[in-house]
């Protein structure tokens, strides 16, 4: 059996490199063995896109993209399709997951520098992946042809328009009609089956290919390619990804789907955060709801797009706003150079960083739940306040990080 | 682990950064229970009585009240009034061009209307009608002013009317039915458009019930497992 298996794989071997592949990824790649919880979340972000492209195969075949059986079709699959609820929940649970996980992520990343040198293109990919996800979600959210859908994809748009010179055609380029018709939900759903999917799948494989380049980050910042055995050459802080951290992975599989299941079985709404109330109104463009918010994972942008209420500069302050919220994105891109601090991680790092990036994450939430708000005096002034703060914790990095007061880095990794 | 617990504090502050703007007028807390079938069938006969006519409920099909403990004779018999066959969707009787003419708005499809809605509000809504002489149909709601539809439960209510200058409500005639059972009517009513929102959800959380229990024995094999692999790393 033995000696089968092994001219087996000789016969791949020589035709596809298996066992190399195997185990230059797998077996014999290394990876810091002091990874904690934080580090779960990179292979559950790969877990939801497996689920999301899975369910969506299923979603595709009883869904209708055409404006008068959109919404219909959607409760065709709830009701009538066998388990059609439980993968539609799967997927629109999945959606906002998705978030959870690859802000999780980030936020991983920004606490021990994982986008410092080496992993500046790394990073840079991971942006790239944030973006294809913000698209889909954009593109995926349309589909039901909600009242939610239509009015939220409206102001969307609505932000190309506010583009000089070029903004109305653009925006009637992109939607196909003068207005959010049918014509806009038919692109989108291509979008969102085809285009987006491919280069999200894309993406996230360079992705990978880049990380095993440069190797894992890990919760003390140092580089365990520095320190290496003499004899085996393999980094003395280094295990191999197969089997210890398949299992750990599973392990943490099984964590997430009891939070993923718990969810879809019990709240598959998430009391109005993952599955709008106005979004189960059909659309109607003949009425504006009178409050229109986007889902939870796009409201701290939305907040910074609120947020600027007075034209400056000669600039009107919707355009403002959406150079604003573009920036937030977008500035997440630039933290590889505005680290100036001598060690990675928040372990080591002084108080500066540690309260700059408190702030941040503060921020972060007040911007997100005032962005699920209708707009007051108060939420506006709070909206500008703790955008100012947002921005304040990118563009002050390269002074606080600097002078910030830093402890030693061990030489090996600590538990 | 510290910033574990400074993620959580922030989660957790986020909602006291600033009051949120109540409603004005207080939503009565809805009795709602899918579990019990009795009153969702008494739902079920009251909403293709009174609803049916104007609205209709077009994602739902006719047999699917099996799920509610209805045999198909049961559902030719007591929810089908116009003939349809019962894996029919349960479409209005009334077309929406002449209802369109007849109140200005087209009665709203009542499939889902309690997922947009939701219970507490239904709850309240039907039991809140009061006469107004300055409406198109001589009827308004507490929550929903210049409501189109007229109270067409009044005969079972009563007739009520604001007080000036408040918020209350007060019984001028009475109906043919005693306040208590009236929101009891309301209550299987507003049960059944709930269920009529999703009609999978009991099924959904018994089913869900297993998949937990599943989960968290996979939870201990597998941290077992990686404890295993894990003895010999420092």
């Amino acid at each position: 059996m033995n000696k089968q298996q092994n001219s087996m794989m000789e016969w791949i071997d020589k035709r596809f490199p298996l066992t190399i592949t195997w185990k230059a990824h797998l077996s014999e790649y290394y990876a810091p063995k002091n990874f904690n919880f934080w580090y779960y979340f990179g292979s559950l972000a790969l877990l939801v896109l497996v689920n999301q492209l899975l369910t969506g195969i299923f979603l595709t075949m009883s869904y209708k993209p055409d404006a008068g059986m959109a919404f219909a079709s959607v409760e065709y699959i709830m009701r009538d399709v066998d388990f059609g609820w439980l993968i539609r929940y799967m997927h629109s649970t999945g959606a906002s997951m998705f978030f959870v996980v690859v802000y999780l992520h980030m936020f991983r990343g920004m606490m021990y520098g994982s986008y410092r040198k080496p992993r500046e293109l790394l990073w840079l990919i991971g942006m790239a992946i944030f973006f294809v996800l913000m698209s889909l979600a954009f593109t995926g959210y349309i589909l039901p042809w909600g009242q939610m859908s239509y009015w939220g994809a409206q102001v969307i748009v609505s932000m190309f328009g506010a583009i000089p010179l070029i903004g109305d055609t653009l925006s009637n380029w992109i939607l196909g009609d003068f207005m959010l018709s049918d014509a806009a939900l038919n692109r989108f759903f291509a979008y969102h089956v085809v285009t987006l999917p491919v280069l999200i799948v894309v993406l996230v494989f360079v992705h990978i290919i880049a990380l095993h380049e440069t190797g894992s980050n890990n919760p003390d910042g140092i580089e365990i390619k520095v320190n290496k055995d003499p004899q085996t050459g393999i980094p003395v802080d280094g295990i191999p990804f197969h089997p210890y951290y398949t299992v750990k992975d599973i392990f943490g599989v099984v964590g997430f789907l009891i939070v993923f299941c718990g969810i879809i079985f019990f709240a598959p709404e998430m009391g109005g955060y993952f599955l709008e109330d106005n979004n189960f109104i059909p659309a109607n463009p003949l009425h504006t709801p009178d409050h229109i918010a986007p889902v939870w994972y796009f409201t701290p942008y939305y907040s910074m797009l609120r947020a600027v209420t007075v034209n400056f500069l000669g600039v009107d302050a919707k355009l403002w706003g959406v150079i604003l919220m573009a920036a937030a994105v977008v500035i997440f891109c630039f933290l590889p150079w505005l680290d100036r601090s001598p060690v990675k991680s928040i372990r080591y790092k002084g108080p500066y960083f540690k309260i700059a990036l408190t702030l941040f994450v503060i921020s972060f939430f007040v911007l997100g739940w005032l962005g699920t708000k209708s707009v007051t005096p108060l939420h506006t002034l709070l909206a500008q306040i703790f955008t100012t703060i947002y921005f304040a914790f990118f563009l002050l990095m390269p002074w606080y990080s600097k002078i910030d007061k830093v402890k030693p880095e061990p030489e090996n990794v600590t538990k | 682990m510290r910033m574990i617990k400074i993620l959580l504090l922030a989660v957790l502050l986020t909602p006291f950064v600033a009051h949120s703007s109540g409603q004005e007028v207080e939503l009565d807390k809805a009795p709602i229970d899918r579990t019990d079938k009795e009153s969702l069938k008494r739902g079920a006969n009251s909403f293709v009585e009174y609803c049916l006519t104007c609205h209709g409920a077009d994602f739902m099909r006719y047999n699917r009240h099996r799920d509610i403990g209805m045999s198909e004779d049961d559902i030719r018999t007591e929810l089908i009034r116009t003939g349809q066959k019962t894996g029919d969707l349960m479409e209005a009787a009334m077309r929406k061009k002449e209802a369109e003419q007849w109140f200005g708005v087209a009665p709203p499809d009542l499939s889902v209307i309690a997922r947009s809605r939701g219970a507490d509000w239904l709850y309240t809504y039907l039991r809140t009608f009061y006469q107004d002489t300055s409406t198109y149909s001589g009827w308004n709601n507490l929550i929903f002013d210049k409501v189109a539809m007229p109270h067409v439960l009044h005969h079972l209510q009563g007739w009520q009317t604001l007080e000036p200058g408040t918020k209350n409500l007060a019984l001028t005639k009475s109906g043919t039915m005693t306040k208590e059972e009236y929101d009891k009517f309301v209550a299987d009513l507003v049960n059944y458009m709930v269920y009529l929102g999703e009609p999978h959800a009991s099924y959904r959380k018994e089913l869900g019930i297993i998949v937990l229990l599943f989960l968290f024995g996979m939870l201990g094999l597998t941290y077992l497992l990686k404890k295993e692999y894990w003895r010999d790393i420092h």
